[in-house]
């Protein structure tokens, strides 16, 4: 139980620290942070419950004010933000991400990018994409479109994810709980 | 650490926290399906005359809460510009805009402890299904704590592969500072076990 709970707080640390890190920015003001690393992270090694939980955990406290979401944002109005289907589909993500880990045998390094990118990539711009449509007045497709630029960052993303997992597996193996 | 709460301490911020956020959901409601640019724009006069009327540190702090919305709204002016849909383009901006600065609103006047007080009420009716308020708010309370140890952490491995290394570290600090951080999250976890536990 303990365990449980400090682990999850700690993951939901990671994602807020992972925002913190340098970014680089695409166009400028449209910035690509770690934070979705964060969240593929959550579900490859902590699992598809934990996972989500660690994320909503995080989201509770971005609702309540503390900024740490990408660049310094935070509070309630990112809610209602254009960036807002990405924040709903975070917990998803995690969750989606860290059920194909506990449920797909292959190897550790396979199953947790094949997590990252379908949980983190797949399931997140859906939710990502129908929010930005909703918030801007824009079709499916059109929103689709502006979210492409950061396609290729969370692929690559999703294989840090993967190799961090997998060294994770290699060295602390107990820690792994999304593969007990 | 920092919160997004307004240092300016004004009346807003004397109003029960559960009241101000009931009003958000109702008005947000509200906002959301409305098509017609004056009652759009009339709804942002008021936003905007309910944060002059905090004054002028507060507003202008309102607006630099509003910055990271700038390339959206880019976004839409290309577009619509582009499509000779001006008119539609304000509404979906304005509307946007009034609906982030009234969250935001709510946000810089309300205190963390206010807020974390009313997710625990929230929380109680769900102790049933096995979360429990107290298990909550000790998790809150370690996130809080964990990041900036965490974000130490990693400062500390970055300036130690940068008095080693030419290169930038990059992404190879994650897995260590990872590791780092489950060492502290066990001792933390045996130390809450030493003091009684969480059931």
């Amino acid at each position: 139980m303990e365990r449980n709970v400090t682990h999850i707080a700690l993951f939901a640390a990671l994602i807020a620290v992972l925002g913190l890190v340098p970014k680089i920015d695409l166009i400028a003001g449209v910035p690509i942070t770690a934070q979705s690393l964060g969240i593929m992270l959550c579900g490859t090694v902590l699992g598809a419950k934990r996972g989500a939980l660690a994320v909503l955990l995080f989201l509770l406290l971005v609702a309540v004010g503390l900024p740490l979401l990408a660049g310094g944002r935070g509070g309630l109005g990112v809610f209602v933000g254009p960036s807002a289907g990405f924040l709903i589909g975070f917990p998803i993500a995690a969750f989606v991400a860290g059920l194909i880990v506990e449920r797909w045998t292959v190897g550790i390094g396979i199953a947790a990018f094949a997590g990252a990118v379908t949980g983190g990539i797949v399931v997140l711009y859906v939710f990502g994409i129908a929010g930005m449509s909703l918030v801007l007045g824009k079709t499916l497709p059109e929103a689709a479109l502006l979210a492409t630029p950061f396609l290729l960052g969370d692929l690559i993303k999703a294989g840090f994810a993967a190799g961090i997992t997998r060294g994770l597996a290699r060295v602390r193996p107990g820690a792994l709980l999304s593969r007990p | 650490m920092l919160t997004l709460t307004s240092p300016f301490e004004t009346w807003a911020h004397r109003l029960p926290a559960g009241l101000k956020l009931a009003l958000l959901a109702g008005l947000t409601l509200v906002l959301v399906p409305l098509g017609d640019l004056r009652w759009i724009g009339a709804a942002a006069a008021a936003v905007v005359a309910m944060y002059l009327a905090q004054g002028r540190g507060f507003a202008w702090h309102g607006l630099v809460m509003l910055r990271p919305l700038w390339p959206f709204l880019l976004i839409l002016a290309l577009w619509h510009g582009w499509t000779g849909e001006v008119q539609r383009g304000a509404v979906i901006g304005v509307k946007m805009l009034t609906a982030v600065a009234l969250a935001n609103f709510v946000t810089m006047t309300t205190r963390l402890d206010d807020l974390i007080a009313v997710v625990e009420r929230l929380a109680r009716p769900f102790s049933r299904l096995g979360l429990s308020p107290r298990v909550l708010a000790v998790t809150i309370g370690l996130v809080i704590r964990f990041t900036p140890v965490l974000f130490f952490r990693t400062g500390q491995l970055l300036e130690a592969w940068r008095a080693r290394s030419p290169r930038r570290a990059g992404w190879r600090v994650v897995l260590p500072a990872v590791l780092l951080a489950l060492d502290d999250a066990d001792h933390v976890a045996d130390a809450l076990r030493a003091r009684g536990g969480l059931d």
